[in-house]
C-alpha cells in the first residue's frame, strides 16, 4: 500500500517543476535527450506495478512497449493512416491484447518459470520481426512521418514540434503516475500487495488471484504500450530490439537501480542512469564498465535502490 | 434433523499411491461445533484442505448449503461463506494486525473496484475492527503481525477468518502451541462464535473438544472410524482402542 511521505511529495512536486519549466532555458540537444528519459521513465514505472507491486519479475515487458512502436510503423508506413486518433487508440488496444495473451499463459507459473515463459513468449515476438523482411528485419525500419492530431484542418498537437512532444511525454509521465497510484490505493492495489506477501493465504480468503494478476499484467503492458508509442513517435524509428530480451533486461535495471515498489523510483533511476551513461559515454569509451560498477554499487549498498536511500535520509531528518 | 450445511459423500484424496483421505462421509448440520480428532496422519488436515478448495478431491463429492462445490477454488469456496483457519499461522508478517483482517474483509467486495480509494469502503473497515475486537487483539492494532507473540499471532488468523464473515468455519487446530492461559482465552472465543456459526474443528486437545463440541467425528488413517455426540464416543470401544488410549 503505497505511502508517500511529505518530503518525498515536495521532492517530486519541484522535480515536476523543474521538468515542467526546463524547456524554457534547456538546450535542444537536452529537451530531446530529456524527452527520452520521460518515455523510458514511463517504460520503466509501467514493470514497477509487476515487479514492485505484484511480485512477478517480467522478462519480456519490452513486448509491449516494441508491439506499441511497430504498430505505430505498420499504420504510418503500410496502411497510411497518420492521425494520433486511430494510431494511439490501436497502439494501447494491440499491447493490451499481446499482454493479454502473453500473461494469460504465464501467470500460471511463479518465480524462476515466470521469469522464463515471459522471457521466452517476448522472444517469440523478437524472432517474428526480425525474420520478416515485411517488418523490416534485423534493420528495423524508419516509420515514414510522425503521427499528427488534426481536427478537419486545424492542428491540435503537432509531433514535429519538439517541445509540445517534450510536454506531451511530461504529461504522459504525470498522469500514468496519478493513475497507477490511485490505482494502488483501491481495493484492487491493496489486493495487488497482499499477493506478493501471501499468495496462498489471499486465495484462502476469497481473493481471485490469477484473474487479479492477469488485470495488473494488462494494465502494465498498456501502460507499457503507450511508452512504445510515444517512443516511435519520438524515434520515428521501429527495431526488433525494442522488443528484445535486453530491452526488458535494461527496463529490469531501471526498475530495481531506482527502488522496486515505489512507481517513482525507476523513474528517478531513469533520469540518473541515463544521465551518467550520456556523461560517462563523452568521457571515455570504457563508460560501461563505470555503468557497471555503479550498478553494483547500488544493489550492493543501497538493497531498496536510490529511492531507498531518499527514504533514510528522510529518516535521519525526521 | 436439520438439513446439513455441509456434507461430503465417499470423499477421497490420494498422493501417489497413498490414500491420505479415503471415503470419508461427513455431515455437518447448521448451528454445530463439529470436532474432527485423530491421530496424527489421521488425514485431518488434508480433510479440511478438501472442504476449503485448497485440494481438489480425487473422488468423491462436497456439497455446501445444497449445491454441489466439488473441486471449486479455494478462492469460490470462501467467498461462498465458508471461512478457514490453518495449523501453521498463516498470515501476512509485514503489515499490522489491523492490514491483515482488512485486507481479509476487503475480499468480500467479490469484483475488486480499480479506482476508487479503499479508504472509501467503510464497511470494510468497519468489519476489520470488529474482528480485532472480536479476538482481543484491539490493543495491538497498529503492531505489525510479524512483531506480535505467537498466541497474538493465532488469534489474529482467527480474526482474519472472521474479518471475511463467513457462515461456515473451518478451523485447523486452533489450539496448536499455546499456552494453558491462551488457549482458555481462545476457547471462550471459540464459544462466543458457536453461538452463531457453524464449525468444523480440528483438534488435539481433548478437554477443548468435549468441553465445545457437540458432535465428534474420529478418523484413523484416512477413514471415519466414528462419528457422534461427545457421550457416544466416549462410550464407543474402538475408539477407546484406536485413540484415546485403553485406559479411558
Amino acid at each position: 500500500m503505497p505511502r508517500i511521505s511529505r518530503p518525498i511529495l515536495l521532492l517530486l512536486l519541484a522535480g515536476t517543476a523543474f521538468l515542467a519549466l526546463f524547456p524554457l532555458w534547456g538546450e535542444t540537444f537536452y529537451i530531446r535527450f530529456v524527452t527520452r528519459i520521460m518515455v523510458y521513465a514511463l517504460f520503466a514505472m509501467s514493470l514497477d506495478l509487476l515487479v514492485g507491486y505484484v511480485g512477478l519479475v517480467s522478462l519480456g515487458h519490452a513486448a509491449f512497449f516494441g508491439v506499441a512502436i511497430y504498430t505505430v510503423a505498420g499504420l504510418v508506413n503500410k496502411a497510411g493512416i497518420t492521425s494520433a486518433f486511430a494510431i494511439l487508440p490501436a497502439a494501447l488496444a494491440l499491447s493490451a491484447a499481446c499482454a493479454l495473451v502473453i500473461g494469460w499463459i504465464s501467470i500460471r507459473t511463479s518465480g524462476v518459470y515466470f521469469i522464463m515463459i515471459t522471457l521466452a513468449l517476448a522472444q517469440m515476438l523478437y524472432y517474428f520481426f526480425n525474420d520478416q523482411k515485411y517488418w523490416g528485419g534485423t534493420d528495423g525500419m524508419n516509420i515514414d512521418r510522425r503521427p499528427d492530431l488534426m481536427l478537419g484542418d486545424m492542428v491540435l498537437f503537432n509531433f514535429n514540434d519538439r517541445v509540445q512532444f517534450y510536454y506531451l511525454a511530461l504529461a504522459c509521465l504525470v498522469v500514468a503516475f496519478l493513475l497507477l497510484y490511485r490505482l494502488l490505493r483501491s481495493p484492487f492495489g491493496h489486493a495487488l500487495v497482499g499477493i506478493r506477501a501471501n499468495e496462498g493465504r489471499m486465495r484462502a480468503l476469497g481473493y481471485d488471484v490469477q484473474r487479479l494478476k492477469l488485470i495488473a499484467f494488462v494494465i502494465a503492458g498498456t501502460v507499457a504500450g503507450l511508452a512504445g508509442f510515444l517512443e516511435a513517435a519520438r524515434g520515428t524509428f521501429a527495431s526488433p530490439a525494442h522488443l528484445g530480451w535486453h530491452e526488458s533486461g535494461h527496463a529490469l535495471v531501471l526498475v530495481i537501480l531506482g527502488g522496486i515498489g515505489t512507481l517513482f523510483g525507476p523513474v528517478i533511476g531513469t533520469f540518473v542512469l541515463l544521465l551518467m551513461e550520456d556523461y560517462f559515454a563523452t568521457l571515455t569509451d570504457r563508460w560501461l564498465l563505470i555503468m557497471g560498477v555503479f550498478v553494483i554499487a547500488v544493489v550492493m549498498f543501497l538493497p531498496n535502490g536510490l529511492a531507498g536511500l531518499l527514504k533514510r535520509l528522510e529518516r535521519r531528518d525526521g | 434433523m436439520a438439513e446439513p450445511v455441509l456434507e461430503t459423500a465417499g470423499l477421497s484424496r490420494l498422493f501417489g499411491g497413498l490414500a491420505a483421505v479415503q471415503d470419508v462421509a461427513l455431515s455437518v448440520v447448521p448451528g454445530e461445533v463439529h470436532a474432527v480428532v485423530g491421530p496424527n496422519g489421521a488425514g485431518k488436515t488434508t480433510l479440511i484442505n478438501l472442504l476449503s478448495g485448497d485440494l481438489r478431491p480425487s473422488s468423491g463429492t462436497v456439497r455446501y448449503q445444497g449445491e454441489d462445490i466439488t473441486g471449486w477454488p479455494a478462492y469460490r469456496v470462501a467467498r461462498a461463506g465458508i471461512g478457514r483457519s490453518y495449523q501453521k499461522t498463516n498470515i501476512f508478517r509485514e503489515f499490522t494486525a489491523f492490514e491483515n483482517c482488512w485486507l481479509a474483509s476487503k475480499a468480500k467486495l467479490g469484483r475488486l473496484p480499480l479506482f476508487r480509494p479503499a479508504r472509501a469502503f467503510r464497511e470494510t473497515i468497519e468489519r476489520a475492527e470488529r474482528a480485532l475486537v472480536l479476538c482481543a487483539l484491539e490493543q495491538r492494532r497498529d503492531t505489525r503481525a510479524g512483531a506480535m507473540s505467537y498466541g497474538e499471532q493465532r488469534q489474529l488468523e482467527l480474526a482474519m477468518m472472521l474479518a471475511t464473515e463467513p457462515r461456515l468455519l473451518l478451523l485447523d487446530e486452533p489450539l496448536a502451541g499455546m499456552g494453558p492461559e491462551e488457549s482458555q482465552r481462545v476457547i471462550e472465543l471459540l464459544r462466543k462464535l458457536a453461538v452463531d456459526h457453524t464449525m468444523v474443528m480440528i483438534e488435539h486437545d481433548m478437554d477443548a473438544v468435549f468441553a465445545i463440541a457437540q458432535r465428534i467425528t474420529v478418523m484413523v488413517n484416512g477413514t471415519v472410524l466414528a462419528s457422534g455426540t461427545p457421550e457416544a464416543i466416549r462410550a464407543n470401544r474402538q475408539v477407546q482402542q484406536a485413540y484415546l488410549g485403553e485406559d479411558h
